[in-house]
């Protein structure tokens, strides 16, 4: 058929370790729509990474052929010189200056520094036309809405004479009719002769554009196939969450109690855009021993469900009711939330979880000082007690516990986060990605910990956005996607390919 | 659990004075300083009417500092202070002598306008987000432009003479024994209260310091090293007793340094060992973090700049009484030397990071060379830049040693 314009072969990226990418091959013709699917985390940032220069060559082993020669992209200039362009899920636009200006940032109409602002503006034209939108070159980004923004992202390419235009999760933060629109350009784009990559979690999209499907998982290219051979949306899940299940969870017996925690018809909306709903009357409960799920793929609205509950953290315009112990609790903030006895655990460690400069002690007991102190003087006896309980309870490994909290590990720092809820002494814990970026001894020594604060009565409502840990540790889950809980099933009966199909067949 | 789990790591004393370098530095460059002008001036600096000059001198920016080092470790910064010093001196000046107002009302009018302005501010930097470089260098001007209207432009002075005590007063010899303590130092004067102060004062911070180091024992937490502690523990013992010695023999303690010693141990007090100061450390450290931990951020940030205002209020009942009237330009440029001390001190602009006894350090070292440049008839223009050159070092210095790690 056409001649191949990207191949990159054996790409082997190690980090320290960690196997980012194993032996991934990939292969895109010229004029295609190439869909690469996976999983979070299963390498596919990674590999356009790699292909972009992000990571130069010679920091992975491998060979990219671009054109017909091999490449060796030291930065994104190189890659970009040769006309391959990325769009991450983040737009990289300037809000506050004009439409024409974003387009050729860096890549300016100037002569001796000087901007020809006529020139700029008619080309913005000419390329704002192609992309099929209407405004004005001098229209400020901060105007535009999402779907607006990504197709200006677009035309910004397009202006850097893009040979291979790649788009991480284009569709992330559209609405459905922008999506379209952003697929029909597409479309358009291939008829002219572009060739793309798309990387995307929405398989029905994937199975619109696509002509050829590579699918990534665990670091490894585990399939590629054709239109030709059929892409059917459950070939696409087979292979992306076809892993071996092997003894990863530490076992437990449940013996779930009363209801702790009842949450109902809670909606949320975003705290910038008072039209944009985020959260779609959700509702869910915990009992007592428990271990609930909430699966679902970045940008569902799980983090900002977990924070919204606790004490009104995100979003605005909060409706809805949390009941403890079958009473209605006020949780309208965070001294609040915490009495009533919740405690939420960040995804982001050390933006909201921690800091950093101070000591694993003061860490701590940041959250409940009043149990360290007579009245308001802090007894440093008994603070340094507190955190030696906790060093010893959880394998904090330190050399002491004056250590300042930056000199950890992730998985340590997340020990230390743990242990300032467990200090507040919660009811009900919600841990947002308990286990993101910390290695597999320590994810296992985690699992073990959230086994024993069930067992000891506790209520865990466990975010994340890996399905084999769900399914290893929940009891039961509840899938949500874009803002609204979609299904919830017992972990008996549940499986990645149920979750899977519950969310992309929104 | 294995032994080196279980006992804390005994470093070595070089790796302990690197991770302490700013603390001691800032010690060691205070009496290298004060040494340098003790020879320079041929003794005059120390002299004890020098000695106390130097004390009123800086009282007011060591009590503003105080309340400045909260507020930059809240992760703020506050631009008014020296208007709003002023302020209050001149709505002393006109309350007690156009309108014949106690001074104890006076006084107490002023503490209570003073947290009145501070909170003015810290509500639109607390619970409306505006930055507090816009905010109060918005009050830095609306309030020396109050001074003036209030002033109507003029000076308004001299104070009642029990007013001007505040600033200028000495606290009366109340113990006996003067006579005896003449004829054995061969002293015109002495003042057997500030001895004894200088000679108590001593006394506590070797107990205090002595008995936090068998508790850190007990507890495991890591200390010092025992050459250090003993070493800086008689630094500032006979650091104490020589300067109240000196005083003594002059005309005893000054009411300000009394003002000023209680408030600086009830503000390190609380900054290092209350639940509020931990939290306000929180807060700079990381905002986000603390108030995802239960911490009223926007209460906490308001509050820091209402205590601000209070502690201004009051150097400005100081500064109106030393100079005995209050004119429209008083306080004029002085939140920049209060926010210079507090950098000196090792206070970090990012917030979070800062001590108290830092602070004031950094008040006496930049007052210090004020007073030994002044003696050595050193030109306002040439203070002027040594004195940016030291906070620029300091600074240099600071984020150095943080990049070294």
């Amino acid at each position: 058929m056409q001649d191949t314009l990207l191949e990159m072969r054996s790409i082997t990226k190690t980090f320290p370790g960690v196997k980012a990418l194993d032996d991934v091959s990939l292969k895109v013709r010229t004029g295609e729509i190439h869909a690469i699917c996976g999983e979070n985390g299963a390498g596919k940032s990674t590999l356009m990474k790699v292909l972009s220069g992000v990571y130069p060559a010679g920091s992975y082993d491998g060979e990219i052929h671009y054109d017909g020669q091999l490449a060796q992209f030291r930065n994104i200039s190189d890659s970009e010189a040769k006309g391959i362009i990325i769009i991450h899920q983040e737009l990289a636009l300037v809000p506050l200056l004009s439409i024409a200006e974003n387009l050729f940032l860096g890549n300016e109409n100037a002569k001796g520094g000087v901007i020809d602002w006529r020139e700029t503006n008619q080309r913005t034209e000419g390329l704002l036309r192609k992309v099929g939108l209407r405004d004005a070159p001098t229209t400020l980004v901060d105007k535009l809405g999402v779907g607006k923004q990504q197709l200006v992202e677009i035309a910004k390419a397009l202006a850097k004479d893009v040979r291979l235009l790649i788009l991480d999760e284009p569709t992330a933060a559209l609405s459905e009719s922008d999506s379209q629109a952003l697929l029909d350009l597409m479309l358009e784009l291939k008829a002219q002769g572009m060739t793309q990559i798309i990387i995307s979690h929405k398989l029905n999209e994937v199975r619109r554009v696509a002509d050829t499907v590579t699918v990534i998982r665990d670091g490894q290219s585990v399939s590629s196939f054709d239109a030709a051979e059929g892409i059917t949306e459950d070939r696409i899940v087979r292979d992306m969450v076809g892993r071996s299940m092997e003894n990863r969870y530490p076992s437990r017996n449940v013996t779930t109690g009363e209801m702790l925690m009842r949450v109902a018809d809670w909606s949320v909306y975003h705290p910038e855009h008072d039209d944009r709903q985020v959260i779609r009357n959700v509702g869910f409960d915990v009992r007592a021993g428990e271990v609930v799920g909430i699966a679902g793929l970045m940008g569902s609205g799980r983090t900002e469900l977990a924070m919204s509950i606790f004490g009104r953290s995100w979003g605005q315009n909060i409706s809805g009711t949390v009941e403890m112990h079958g009473t209605p609790v006020d949780v309208s903030d965070v001294p609040r939330a915490i009495n009533t006895g919740l405690a939420y655990v960040t995804e982001d460690r050390k933006g909201l979880g921690l800091i950093l400069d101070d000591t694993i002690t003061r860490n701590i007991t940041l959250s409940n000082l009043p149990e360290v102190a007579t009245g308001a003087v802090l007894s440093q006896h008994r603070e340094t007690q507190v955190a030696e309980k906790y060093r010893r309870d959880l394998g904090i490994r330190t050399p002491g516990v004056f250590q300042k909290v930056v000199n950890l590990s992730g998985g340590n720092q997340q020990k230390v986060v743990l242990s300032k809820w467990l200090f507040a002494g919660p009811e009900v814990l919600i841990l947002d990605e308990p286990t993101r970026g910390i290695d597999v001894g320590a994810k296992y020594e985690i699992y073990g910990l959230i086994n024993d604060l069930a067992a000891a009565g506790k209520g865990v409502v466990m975010i994340s956005s890996e399905m084999p840990e769900l399914l290893g540790m929940c009891d039961r889950i509840y899938v949500m996607n874009e803002g609204a809980f979609v299904g919830e099933m017992p972990a008996a009966e549940a499986s990645q390919e149920r979750i899977m199909s519950l969310i992309v067949n929104e | 659990m294995s032994a080196s789990d279980t006992t804390t790591t005994t470093k070595g004393v070089g790796s302990y004075l690197k991770a302490h370098l700013r603390e001691y530095g800032l010690l060691f460059a205070l009496i290298a300083i004060m040494a340098f002008f003790q020879i320079v001036t041929g003794g005059t600096l120390l002299k004890p009417i020098n000695l106390t000059n130097l004390l009123l001198q800086n009282s007011y920016i060591v009590i503003m500092a105080l309340g400045m080092l909260i507020v930059i470790v809240a992760g703020h910064i506050d631009l008014s202070v020296g208007s709003v010093m002023g302020f209050i001196g001149a709505l002393a000046a006109v309350m007690v002598v156009n309108w014949d107002v106690s001074i104890g009302m006076t006084m107490l009018t002023c503490i209570v306008v003073g947290g009145i302005i501070g909170g003015a501010q810290g509500y639109w930097v607390a619970y409306w987000n505006i930055p507090s470089f816009i905010v109060t260098l918005a009050g830095m001007l609306v309030f020396r432009g109050l001074s003036l209207w209030l002033l109507e432009g003029q000076s308004v002075g001299p104070f009642p003479r029990e007013f001007q005590v505040i600033a200028t007063g000495f606290v009366p010899d109340i113990l006996p024994g003067s006579d005896a303590f003449k004829g054995l130092f061969g002293t015109r004067n002495f003042n057997v209260l500030a001895f004894a102060c200088g000679i108590i004062a001593a006394a506590w911070v070797v107990w205090s310091g002595l008995r936090q180091r068998a508790q850190n024992k007990a507890y495991g937490i890591e200390d010092e090293p025992s050459s250090f502690f003993y070493g800086r523990t008689a630094i500032i013992a006979l650091a104490l007793v020589f300067i109240l010695y000196k005083l003594a023999t002059f005309r005893g303690l000054p009411n300000v340094l009394l003002t000023m010693g209680v408030l600086t141990i009830v503000y390190a007090f609380i900054t290092e060992r209350t639940i509020l100061g931990r939290r306000i450390y929180a807060l700079g450290g990381n905002e986000k973090a603390a108030k995802l931990s239960g911490i009223k951020t926007e209460r906490l940030t308001f509050l820091a700049f209402v205590n601000m205002g209070i502690l201004a209020a009051i150097a400005g009942l100081v500064f109106a009484a030393r100079l005995n009237t209050a004119t429209p330009k008083a306080g004029f440029a002085l939140e920049l030397d209060v926010i210079a001390a507090v950098f000196i001190g090792g206070a970090s602009m990012s917030g979070g990071v800062g001590k108290i006894v830092g602070a004031v350090v950094g008040a006496f070292l930049m007052g210090v060379l004020n007073n030994g440049m002044s003696i050595m008839g050193i030109g306002i223009d040439y203070q002027q830049m040594i004195k940016g050159l030291v906070l620029l070092a300091a600074v240099i210095f600071d984020v150095y040693n943080k990049k070294k790690g």
